[in-house]
């Protein structure tokens, strides 16, 4: 694109030198994380990752039992499936929710319009842990602890302001001459709100849905709090930490589950990177 | 155009996102309040015995102090590596692919990055041979192999490298589409009037990315405060490492102490405040 903006005087070696420094900063952790879990495990005790290197296309020492291992025995298959039900649930939920909230916060002239919008940029600030005890009582009352309806409602609960929030600013930029034309063509209003306001937002719609999968999928403490030690309904970010302890140091089936874990939003983050950042800069709006 | 419906229709779009805010965040919250004055079984009330215990035990206020020290260096740490590289990065020709890899750990669940970066610190004692990427550049360099993560103070700067290696990326990002959209002219004239880079930076750039820099501040701000997952997997808050979130989660889980899990939540809450109010502030300044 526009590289080279400003001309500096700082020499261009000097700026690539930084750059790249940092590139490798930044991949060489999560580059040994990759190379020792396809090592055997005798080898990981007795020699760094980066010894490969020296021999990088020798396949032998390579072996692919460390994911046999933990995806077998290690529970991480189960945890898998656990992970995606509740990031699916965890993410329709929200944004249809959000949806329907941020077009009838932007679209309709009601009552306590003003309070519900304040009521909704207080919570984007008030912490999660504000809210942790009382809701796990109401959900050991209501059997909802350690289930996976349970959890997404939870994440329904806590997602909704940050996709109130976002959808709400991109709606309020939509011409409002559309709205006016399908009204005065006397659509209904949730004509419009299905087939002219859904439509306009997929490009909102698709960074909200990257986005909230992503926090879904990664997160540890909300699964922890309302999950309990069910094993059964865990996902992969509880099942890895708790592999933690009981691996140790057993570091060729910890890399291997870690990066399990990691597959999938490694592959949406490089597929859909653009959503994914676009996203970030439509939540930067609330600065 | 707003339009004039009935009052049910509002009810249908709205309603249920106003109830799930009201079940799920604004009874809790209150509850909480109501709760931290409260014992441990939240049978009798007990004044303010669990604030003195926030502020006063020696496990809090470790808990406060190492907040503090993730405080300043973490969020001037991914504050200013993520400025340096918005600006750096808009330099090279590998821009979008030098961006994706220091946005990457974005991606992944800060478990994940937790276990990358505990294979990363990990430890043998001297003479043995080193698995740990760090150690062994320690023994090339002639040191002595550390256990990064045992010990104190050192262990805290070892997860907060980890926090800088997630969330530098995020400030880069946010920070980079700013820089941007400075206009090349008013870039440009800075040059022609014989400024320095330094001053062109200080002057112009600067000013110019107030607004992004303060939000890019807050967030990181905020995050701080509310940091959990790197200490709970890394450390649990072990070796002099604790902090609040992490605190809280065990006053609930491990010591089943409501009353006082609840006011550290509610002083977690507290602390936040300033920061959002410093924001607006900063904000409707910028405006007026």
């Amino acid at each position: 694109m526009n590289w080279q903006r400003l001309k500096s005087r700082m020499p261009k070696i000097v700026i690539n030198i930084v750059v790249l420094l940092s590139m490798l900063l930044w991949i060489v952790p999560t580059m040994g994380l990759l190379i020792t879990s396809f090592r055997p495990a005798s080898d990981v005790v007795y020699s760094g990752w980066w010894t490969v290197l020296t021999s990088p296309l020798k396949f032998t020492q390579y072996t692919a039992e460390n994911y046999q291992a933990v995806l077998s025995s290690g529970g991480m298959l189960t945890a898998f499936r656990n992970s995606f039900i509740i990031t699916i649930g965890g993410t329709v939920i929200p944004v249809f929710l959000a949806a329907l909230a941020a077009f009838g916060l932007s679209q309709l002239h009601f009552r306590g319009r003003g309070f519900f919008y304040a009521l909704i940029v207080l919570m984007l600030v008030v912490p999660t842990q504000m809210t942790f005890i009382p809701v796990l009582r109401l959900y050991n009352k209501l059997s909802l602890s350690g289930t996976f309806a349970g959890l997404w409602l939870v994440h329904t609960g806590y997602g909704l302001p940050f996709s109130i929030f976002m959808l709400h600013s991109f709606f309020q930029g939509l011409p409002k001459d559309l709205f006016e034309a399908a009204h005065i063509d006397g659509a209904s209003i949730w004509t419009t709100f299905i087939r002219l306001a859904i439509p306009l937002s997929v490009p909102a719609l698709a960074s909200l849905v990257i986005f909230q999968c992503l926090f879904v999928w990664n997160d540890l403490l909300v699964a922890l709090i309302y999950l309990g030690g069910h094993e059964s309904v865990a996902p992969l970010t509880m099942r890895l930490s708790s592999l933690v302890g009981s691996f140790g140091q057993d570091w060729h089936l910890l890399t291997a589950a870690a990066f399990v874990s990691m597959v999938v939003p490694l592959v949406v983050f490089f597929s859909l990177q653009q959503y994914f950042v676009r996203g970030l800069l439509g939540g930067a709006v609330k600065g | 155009m707003k339009r004039k419906t009935s009052a049910l229709t509002p009810l249908f779009y709205v309603g249920p996102a106003v109830l799930f805010l009201l079940v799920y965040q604004v009874y809790p919250a209150l509850q909480t309040i109501y709760l931290s004055f409260l014992d441990r079984r939240s049978e009798s009330f007990v004044g303010l015995d669990n604030y003195k215990y926030v502020f006063t035990s020696q496990v809090m206020l470790r808990a406060f102090k190492n907040n503090l020290l993730w405080l300043v260096l973490f969020t001037a740490g991914t504050v200013g590596l993520g400025l340096l590289f918005a600006i750096l990065v808009d330099r090279v020709k590998y821009e979008r692919l030098a961006k994706s890899i220091i946005f990457m750990p974005m991606a992944i669940s800060f478990v994940g990055a937790g276990v990358v970066w505990k294979f990363m610190y990990s430890y043998k004692p001297a003479g043995a041979e080193q698995i740990g990427l760090l150690n062994q550049i320690m023994v090339i360099l002639g040191f002595e192999p550390k256990g990064w993560l045992l010990e104190n103070p050192v262990n805290n700067l070892a997860l907060i490298v980890v926090g800088l290696w997630i969330w530098t990326g995020y400030c880069m990002v946010i920070l980079s589409a700013a820089y941007k959209g400075i206009p090349k002219e008013l870039l440009e004239a800075g040059q022609v009037d014989g400024a320095n880079d330094w001053q062109v930076f200080r002057h112009i750039i600067i000013p110019e990315m107030r607004p992004a820099l303060t939000m890019v501040t807050t967030t990181m701000l905020v995050n701080v405060l509310k940091i959990f997952d790197i200490i709970y997997v890394m450390t649990n808050g072990n070796f002099g490492t604790e902090v609040i979130a992490n605190r809280m989660f065990k006053e609930m889980f491990q010591y089943a102490n409501t009353g006082r899990a609840s006011a550290i939540a509610v002083v977690l809450f507290l602390m936040i405040i300033p920061i959002m109010f410093a924001n607006i502030r900063q904000k409707l300044k910028g405006e007026g």
